[in-house]
């Protein structure tokens, strides 16, 4: 009670009140934009944050993270384009419901069940913070270098048929991490005897390039759509009494978003996959899905909801980041002198919960607002891509600049925005560079710290979280090995399948022709009948 | 006809083979120079060498790479790449863009150049109307107000503010 007590004492100052209500209607409108996301507001504000106190900044940015995905729900239930790419599956059913003429009833049931799924795990995560801080301390250096490890490892393994490439991108991100001067031994890498590369690759510089500068390359040169709007028409409440109509899916994909949000890299996409297809499998009428299914809705927003509060988890308690947008919180926390770990559930318990407090009333916020200002928010998709190109890249100034005012800094980022907008074009995933610059740099430290106390390798696993950690990469390298070995074994029989060389006798015999039609064939041919004319002479 | 390994690509033909070969090679490179760009220190266990995790990261992008490219289902580039290779090209205008207002930003100030540069890009981009003109100046004031007046970004004053007048230079280094 004590706890819960000084973290509402966190939390009752002005500037943290503004905080939420800018992180919360900001990041509505955010999502609702196709085309900007919360990752690319994530990277402009991040800097801007550095100058508030940490919990004034994480409000801001856990508003918009929490709360970017309640108006994404909008443009993918109007206009079947998904505001930000976790409501990709939201467009499954909430469009069809639109196109029979139910878009209230949709919106307001993506709305109730977003607001679910947010509340349940935030619930979840406070009852089970005591847990979190007695397990926390268990972590020490070989631990939370497993654990990173691990993180990499679901990153990379999660981009079904392009795990080569993101791991090879995620090597990058550990390579950019390893530029400028080294810590420990003071020397030189890969810096070419360049000053400005002395003290590395910023993080926030790459996140930005990456990010906010390569979308806006991407969409200043996309061409503008039309935008057609439906009339909204019906109660915007009827969806809290419809999402009480289906407990159980909803309890399910909640768990499933508490679940896979704690995980580091797995997150939004496969907390939804699990949902949806538990909730299609167990459903009365699972020919609905796909086509306006009210259960199929729940799912998918629900599950997504419940990622955000869980993905807090692994970064707050081990320091390590499930995904980019954890990745970038992690930074405030720096530029604060608060280091996340264990130690942070053992000495500020207040804030960790203060943190979990904000975005428990974030949800409140944003659903009261949604509820009433639906009918004017719809009219921000309607903005042209390329206008917002054009401010996404002003914006993208502020970021980048005001860290160092350094225009090196701005020419790194142009570099990174180039080589992101090639990423987005060829759909190859940016996130692992993020990441590997992340998780490397905590790979490097607790590595060096952890082999200093350890005599043979195998000591390294010598305790039961470092065992366990272990045995679960181990299990996650060989479970994706027989996928590879699976998915080459089916495009081996899909090949078989289609092909018609062996198994037509006309194409082998018209082949035979062509062959002997040919130079080569005529030599081969002329050779054979030689040596036939020789066997004969024999007899 | 395209094949079962290609139709199973995840991803879009175009500029993979390029992106692929250019991403290798340049990752050879920089392993090639890693015993001049780092250094190995005698008498520091292996993990704790400043070339261990580069060497890491540098062996990781060949190899992954390397692998990437041989598990590519196209051996020669067709011209879907080259135009590919062409509009990625055709992105360094936005970055020259980008890279003009950072420059002229320390030296005209950063409202009057978020006030030219944003109306100037919209241009550019077609919109040509008095509304599109009017919304794009709001946008840049807007802007430079939140960020730089109100939420006090560190954006240093031009070197035209130093010709203003005394009080109003200071207005304008501290809020414009």
């Amino acid at each position: 009670m004590d706890l819960l007590l000084s973290a509402i004492d966190i939390l009752m100052r002005w500037d943290v009140a503004l905080a939420l209500l800018a992180g919360s209607v900001g990041g509505v409108l955010i999502g609702a934009i196709p085309g900007v996301g919360p990752a690319v507001a994530i990277a402009i504000l991040l800097p801007a944050t550095f100058s508030m106190d940490p919990i004034v900044g994480l409000t801001v940015l856990l508003g918009i993270y929490g709360s970017s995905m309640y108006g994404g729900a909008i443009p993918a239930i109007l206009i079947n384009t998904p505001g930000t790419a976790v409501n990709a599956l939201t467009t499954y059913d909430g469009y069809p419901m639109t196109a029979r003429g139910e878009p209230r009833r949709a919106l307001s049931l993506a709305y109730s069940a977003s607001f679910f799924g947010g509340v349940f795990s935030v619930i979840c995560l406070i009852l089970f913070a005591p847990v979190l801080a007695k397990v926390a301390p268990m972590f020490g250096s070989r631990e939370i270098f497993l654990a990173a490890l691990l993180g990499l490892l679901l990153v990379v393994v999660a981009h079904r048929g392009q795990a080569l490439i993101a791991g090879a991108l995620a090597c990058l991100g550990i390579f950019l991490n390893s530029v400028g001067m080294e810590p420990v031994k003071y020397t030189q890498r890969y810096t070419f005897g360049q000053d400005f590369l002395g003290s590395g690759v910023n993080l926030i510089v790459v996140v930005l390039g990456l990010f906010a500068l390569s979308q806006a390359f991407v969409l200043l040169m996309d061409e503008d759509e039309k935008v057609h709007l439906n009339k909204l028409r019906g109660g915007m409440f009827q969806g809290l009494r419809e999402l009480a109509r289906h407990p159980r899916v909803t309890a399910v994909s909640a768990s499933f978003g508490v679940l896979m949000g704690m995980i580091p890299g797995v997150g939004e996409f496969t907390a939804q996959f699990m949902s949806y297809t538990y909730a299609q499998k167990t459903s009365k009428r699972p020919q609905d899905f796909g086509h306006g299914s009210s259960e199929g809705l729940i799912a998918a927003e629900t599950a997504n909801n419940a990622v955000p509060a869980a993905a807090m988890v692994p970064l707050l308690a081990l320091g390590i980041p499930g995904e980019a947008l954890t990745a970038m919180m992690l930074s405030v926390f720096y530029v604060h002198n608060v280091v996340p770990g264990p130690a942070l559930f053992q000495n500020d318990m207040d804030f960790v919960v203060a943190l979990y407090l904000a975005l428990l009333v974030l949800n409140v916020l944003v659903l009261v607002f949604l509820l009433f200002a639906t009918r004017s928010l719809v009219q921000v998709v309607k903005i042209p891509n390329r206008f917002l190109g054009v401010c996404i890249l002003t914006l993208s100034f502020v970021g980048v600049y005001s860290l160092r005012n350094s225009a090196t800094d701005c020419l790194i980022a142009a570099g990174f925005g180039i080589f992101g907008f090639i990423l987005k074009r060829l759909s190859l995933p940016a996130v692992p560079i993020i990441l590997g610059m992340v998780l490397g740099g905590i790979m490097e430290v607790k590595l060096r710290a952890g082999m200093a106390r350890v005599k043979e390798p195998l000591d390294f696993i010598n305790r039961p979280i470092s065992f366990i950690l272990f045995i679960i990469i181990i299990l996650v390298l060989a479970s994706h090995l027989l996928r590879v070995w699976r998915d080459r074994k089916e495009l081996k029989e899909a090949e078989w399948q289609t092909k018609t060389a062996s198994t037509s006798f006309g194409q082998l015999m018209s082949r035979r022709k062509n062959s002997f039609l040919k130079d080569r064939g005529k030599e081969v041919r002329a050779r054979h009948s030689k040596l036939l004319r020789r066997l004969r002479g024999l007899f | 006809m395209t094949t079962e390994r290609e139709r199973r690509f995840v991803g879009p033909r175009r500029g993979q083979l390029i992106f692929a070969l250019v991403f290798l090679t340049l990752s050879v490179l920089l392993l090639a120079l890693i015993g001049e760009q780092t250094a190995w220190v005698k008498k520091t266990q292996l993990f704790a060498q400043p070339r261990f995790w580069p060497a890491i990261s540098l062996g990781g992008m060949v190899l992954l790479g390397g692998l990437h490219v041989y598990a590519l289902p196209w051996r020669r580039t067709s011209r879907y790449d080259l135009w590919e290779a062409r509009l990625w090209g055709r992105s360094l205008e936005f970055a020259f863009w980008f890279m003009g207002y950072v420059l002229l930003v320390p030296l005209v100030g950063y409202l009057p150049v978020t006030l030219v540069f944003v109306p100037l890009l919209a241009r550019r981009m077609g919109y040509r109307g008095g509304w599109m003109l009017g919304i794009s100046l709001g946008f840049a004031v807007a802007v430079v107000v939140v960020f730089k007046a109100v939420l006090g970004v560190r954006i240093p004053g031009a070197l035209l503010y130093d010709y203003l007048p005394a009080g109003l230079r200071s207005f304008f280094i501290l809020y414009l």
